[in-house]
């Protein structure tokens, strides 16, 4: 990760500032991080409002004007039905900037708290669940996700659920690694000397304390997140048509690219791979800023 | 798990296949003569010792026997899998040691920027803009990987080029990220000092001590790219249409043939099984101190 930070060492004047705006203030200087925010910050609004603004309906089919080259009046083409591929492009950002944030959100959550109770309660909680946890992440992703897609059946909800349930071991492996740390200061101690409840132990004294780590793997995990997204909807058992979604788009679109179609998933591509790159330099950046 | 996973849970497999508006009677048949109405455990043991006779089950869809499907698929997987990783291993490793060398200079900005921005984008993206570069613009690969039957040794090698390019980039990334953190730590060590002080040649240091001791940790990450190359198959078989071991269980899902993809699902398991313990095998005759242990 070291490899793309651009943040200097803090200046002097560092003291003045609180932990928080410190943080805000190396963050700005990160170039990997703006150009990461940018990115995300222009696919934000597309997904959001993008209906409203695109020249065309992203849906309504025009079979006169299928599969036309990009031109003034279709900025990138139109595909096989004839729909505009600009608008389409624009709109599709909806579905997966829906889909993959649940899911890492499902994630946080899911796995913030099992990190938390295998860090604090050791012992035989934590073996357990950490061999459970380490059985689900040996097996390769994409396995587990076919065959819960088949036996659960393709739909938005089981997409979130699949994602956020596989991302969550990893981030319970990287909370309970940053918990066991803590446990040893002397304010938990001073918790249960009190004899606070274990649980207010855990999430009011402990987790302000692990945000830092969470933070950075919450980042990193939207990027994956993104990822699995546009990779099931590719093989079909993601977002389902007739949403506008690129990993759709790109998969009801590439039988024809030997026909010198490029368009039709030339755009498509791009704009997965700027979002994904742009999360990455936001994780990155991000990363960088809390561990100087 | 993968029984579980395929054969309890889809409930009612002939309403599965016939449809929804298939006679109950039909569907009642269907059942019984693929037996998925008896008992769970009895379902499960005959399935068990069928495997491991050889007996996969008799596809839904096909209504053959899924073991020679399995089997060929298995073999196109292992050959796209080499091509990659016969261009990879080599080429990455070589990267993150140049890199290294040249620390902080441009050549290693490029090398690691370029390596790790590759390496997060999807298989099929990555996949997607090879083909119209190099397949629909320059002409220069085959769009697709289904070689003309009977073709020898070097034409299939030629179809295999532009599929396995992908997985080549996603695995590049970490491979030489490894091995440029792995030369890093070698060259700053004190061996590495006590070698170049002793007046050995740089060659002779950077080869007999920095390289063997940087590039223990990049095996054991080849090794964890297994399960990621595997999920990379499925969708770069599916892209370019290869008759792949991925290509096999994407098919059989989409068509819910559930003993071809649980049979399929399961030989991935144990390819994955026999590719880590096999890997781990390597790292202790490579390790220089388990080496010393055997040889007294």
């Amino acid at each position: 990760m070291s490899a793309v930070q651009t943040t200097s060492p803090a200046p002097d004047d560092t003291r003045e500032r609180g932990p928080l705006a410190e943080v805000l203030f190396s963050l700005l200087r990160s170039r990997t991080f703006l150009v990461g925010l940018a990115i995300v910050l222009f696919w934000i609004p597309c997904a959001l409002f993008g209906e409203h603004f695109v020249p065309y309906d992203p849906l309504a089919d025009d079979i006169i004007n299928a599969l036309a080259p990009p031109s003034t009046e279709h900025w990138f083409g139109t595909d096989q039905i004839g729909r505009d591929v600009f608008s389409r492009v624009i709109v599709g950002s909806r579905d997966i900037l829906t889909v993959a944030p649940l899911a890492t959100l499902l994630a946080t959550v899911t796995g913030t708290a099992l990190g938390l109770l295998t860090g604090y309660f050791r012992g035989i909680v934590d073996d357990v669940v950490s061999r459970i946890l380490e059985a689900f992440m040996a097996v390769p992703g994409v396995i587990l996700a076919l065959l819960a897609i088949v036996a659960l059946g393709t739909s938005t909800a089981t997409v979130v659920v699949l994602i956020g349930l596989s991302f969550a071991p990893i981030i319970a492996r990287t909370v309970r690694s940053a918990v066991l740390t803590e446990r040893q200061l002397d304010y938990v101690a001073a918790a249960e000397l009190r004899h606070e409840r274990a649980l207010y132990t855990m999430f009011v004294e402990i987790l302000p304390n692990v945000i830092p780590p969470i933070l950075v793997e919450t980042t990193v995990r939207l990027g994956y997140a993104i990822f699995a997204v546009a990779t099931l909807s590719f093989l079909g058992f993601g977002i389902q048509p007739p949403s506008p979604d690129w990993g759709l788009s790109i998969s009801s679109n590439y039988g024809m690219i030997s026909g010198g179609f490029w368009w039709t998933v030339l755009f498509d591509a791009l704009a997965i791979a700027s979002l994904v790159i742009g999360v990455n330099l936001v994780a990155d950046g991000v990363h960088g800023a809390l561990n100087d | 798990m993968v029984f579980l996973g395929g054969q309890v849970l889809p409930g009612n497999v002939g309403r599965a296949i016939l449809g929804p508006f298939a006679d109950q009677r039909a569907v009642d048949t269907l059942n019984h003569t693929l037996g998925v109405d008896r008992p769970l455990l009895t379902q499960y043991a005959t399935w068990v010792w069928n495997f491991v006779q050889g007996d996969m089950g008799t596809s839904y869809i096909f209504r053959s026997p899924v073991a020679p499907f399995v089997i060929d698929a298995l073999g196109n997987s292992i050959k796209l899998a080499a091509v990659a990783f016969v261009l990879v291993v080599p080429i990455g490793i070589l990267s993150g040691v140049v890199a290294a060398l040249n620390l902080n200079r441009p050549l290693d900005r490029i090398i690691s920027l370029g390596g790790l921005s590759v390496a997060v984008l999807p298989e099929f993206v990555t996949g997607i803009i090879l083909v119209l570069i190099f397949g629909v613009w320059l002409r220069w690969l085959p769009i697709s990987a289904a070689w003309p039957r009977d073709s020898g040794f070097f034409t299939q090698l030629y179809y295999l080029i532009l599929p396995s390019l992908p997985l080549f980039l996603v695995l590049f990334g970490y491979i030489a990220r490894m091995a440029r953190s792995g030369m890093i730590e070698a060259l700053d060590s004190d061996y590495t000092r006590t070698a170049v002080l002793k007046g050995l040649p740089w060659r002779t240091v950077i080869w007999r001590h920095v390289l063997r001791n940087a590039l223990l940790p990049t095996i054991t990450v080849i090794a964890t790219q297994t399960g990621y190359l595997i999920g990379g198959l499925v969708v770069i078989e599916t892209l370019f249409r290869y008759q792949g071991i991925g290509s096999l269980i994407v098919t059989a899902a989409r068509g819910k043939d559930f003993p071809m993809l649980e049979s399929g699902t399961l030989t991935i398991g144990i390819v994955y099984a026999v590719a880590t313990l096999s890997v781990d095998f390597l790292y202790s005759v490579l390790n220089p101190r388990i080496r010393l242990g055997s040889d007294q």
